[in-house]
């Protein structure tokens, strides 16, 4: 993902001069390309995110569209008032974007994981926020953050991710893309767990279970008719997030209340606890309780207490 | 472009701007009375002649950009905005009172205010940011801010204050209001600053110190600046908390406390008159 970003980030540089890129002294063998083509618009700071996001703040108010850049919380929590009040409160035209979100940065331990800044950033007025399930949506991610003014913040994964779309998507901000149609639940992704989902409705479909998938990389705002049409279609609905409480399944879990909707609903996501344990991303999640198992068998869990029983899952 | 003051005029701003600030935290029952008096001087010199802007274009391209990063200063900023004609004098009145826009520490949307201040240390990167930006696109913008000597205490500064001289930044320029006095006692014995000017030295400012109330040190330092080509300039100025009203002078309850009718009547005695 974080090369489908920067390969956008260059080409959309090309056609914009206002494009600039800030980074916290991290981006080795990412960046690079960037510094080279554009060595006027790229600065690293240092290690030194308060100041990266005020100097940010800075250069958008002398009309420039700027990217900070650094891994899982440095970009996001440690400077996470200069964002509040030298970024949203102006609605700057500033970007945020973190690599390694969630725990992609698995064996690194519980400092290098990004997995309550979706919450944070969705706290924040004026705060679009992104989480490309994949390096397709990441490069329509970057276009639509592009044309959009105002403040963003942009969850990466790292490098390696499959493409889950074909071919490139119709991203809108605040729109669902929809994977899968299904019937009987839907499952709801945002992020780099996209591929994760669609394994789990490939799996529920062996078993003859008709799960549609939505993609939300869009979390703030979000796609509020999406998710109210798959309560009306389907009944059931599932979150799957590499992040804990206050992401997208407590989002889904507003417009559900908000709407008066009554339908089952499993949020799928980390518990509200410290990560102690080394491990890679996928050994985590899976210790963590958000894996391919775990859907399968919510919705299971889940259609059986609709009185829907099914067979058990073929293993 | 903004009217130029000779330099017994620009004496007299500084008192109309304190009178202002004195009615204005009077009225609102408001505090920080004290932070705005000790910038009153430095205020009337940058807005009488220095700051290069337009009030009837705010937003104009090539202006300087001052920030005010002791937001808490926001009265006497105000009070500088529209003695220039950002906006109406009238709306003064309107400072802190129910739906007005004038809050209690500084707001963008307020005609002329480049950036909302209040939570301290976060003027001097974003004035940092818009210093660069000028410097790389050869354009003659400065930035000038105005910081506490508290708020020194705050990290984010130094981040700053290490950027503004890797990046040569000689269109930035700090003024310290230094008035011994934070918020919680006297920066001695809360979080000592001394040696303060070596400190900006060591890391590759260019520093001046001046009495941040002598109208001819502030006009002097001002009209040498940038103090060195290719470095940031600090004006390190030694100022008095409440300056101009002698019952307020020097007193940290004045950073919270608001007057009475009373004492607003011998402040303006004082002062020589009514705004």
């Amino acid at each position: 993902m974080r090369t489908a970003f920067i390969k956008q980030l260059c080409e959309s540089a090309v056609q914009d001069e206002r494009i600039w890129l800030l980074c916290g002294d991290l981006g080795y063998s990412v960046l690079e390309v960037f510094a080279n083509a554009f060595p006027k618009r790229y600065v690293n700071v240092g290690v030194a995110e308060q100041n990266m996001t005020g100097v940010a703040a800075g250069l958008a108010l002398s009309g420039k569209i700027v990217f900070t850049y650094s891994i899982a919380n440095f970009p996001v929590m440690r400077c996470l008032e200069q964002i509040r009040n030298d970024v949203c409160y102006h609605l700057l035209n500033v970007k945020i974007v973190s690599v390694g979100g969630g725990m992609a940065y698995g064996t690194h331990g519980y400092t290098h994981h990004g997995v309550e800044d979706l919450a944070v950033m969705r706290a924040l007025p004026n705060m679009n926020v992104v989480a490309p399930g994949d390096p397709v949506e990441t490069r329509g991610a970057v276009k639509a953050l592009l044309a959009s003014s105002g403040p963003a913040y942009l969850r990466l994964g790292k490098a390696g991710e499959p493409n889950v779309h074909p071919t490139s998507v119709n991203f809108a901000l605040g729109q669902a893309i929809p994977v899968r149609a299904g019937s009987e639940v839907t499952l709801f992704t945002t992020g780099g767990v996209l591929k994760m989902g669609m394994d789990a409705a490939v799996q529920l479909e062996a078993i003859d279970i008709s799960a549609g998938l939505i993609s939300m990389p869009s979390i703030a705002p979000i796609d509020r008719e999406t998710v109210l049409r798959a309560a009306r279609e389907t009944g059931f609905l599932v979150s799957i997030e590499e992040h804990g409480p206050g992401g997208l399944g407590t989002a889904i879990a507003e417009i559900l209340a908000e709407e008066e909707i009554v339908v089952r609903f499993i949020p799928i996501r980390l518990r509200h606890e410290i990560i102690k344990i080394a491990g890679s991303q996928e050994f985590l999640r899976t210790a963590l309780g958000v894996s391919q198992q775990s859907i399968v068998e919510a919705v299971i869990k889940g259609l059986s207490l609709q009185g829907r029983s099914r067979k058990p899952q073929s293993s | 472009m903004s009217e130029i003051l000779d330099s017994a005029k620009i004496k007299s701003f500084a008192s109309i701007l304190r009178i202002h600030a004195i009615q204005m935290v009077a009225a609102a029952k408001a505090s920080h009375l004290g932070s705005c008096l000790s910038i009153a001087d430095l205020l009337a010199n940058l807005y009488g002649g220095f700051l290069r802007i337009d009030p009837k274009v705010p937003r104009w391209k090539e202006r300087d950009f001052l920030f005010l990063s002791k937001g808490h200063a926001a009265a006497i900023l105000y009070a500088a905005l529209a003695e220039k004609g950002f906006f109406s004098i009238n709306e003064l009145q309107q400072y802190c009172k129910e739906g007005a826009r004038l809050t209690g520490h500084v707001t963008a949307g307020v005609p002329g205010v480049e950036l909302s201040t209040g939570s301290l240390g976060h003027a001097l990167p974003v004035a940092c940011g818009v210093a660069l930006a000028s410097k790389r696109e050869e354009r003659k913008n400065r930035a000038v801010v105005i910081l506490s000597d508290g708020e020194l205490d705050e990290g984010s500064n130094w981040e700053a204050i290490l950027f503004a001289a890797h990046h040569r930044l000689d269109n930035l320029i700090a003024i310290v209001d230094y008035n011994k006095i934070q918020s919680f006692g006297s920066v001695e014995q809360v979080l000592r600053l001394e040696p303060l000017a070596d400190k900006w030295r060591s890391f590759g400012w260019s520093v001046e110190e001046i009495d941040g109330h002598d109208h001819g040190q502030i006009a002097k330092v001002l009209g040498s600046l940038p103090f060195s080509a290719g470095m940031p300039s600090v004006i390190i100025a030694h100022t008095v908390k409440g300056k101009g009203v002698s019952f307020m002078e020097g007193k940290l309850a004045w950073h919270y406390k608001s007057p009475t009718a009373e004492q607003v009547e011998a402040a303006l005695h004082e002062l020589g008159g009514i705004a």
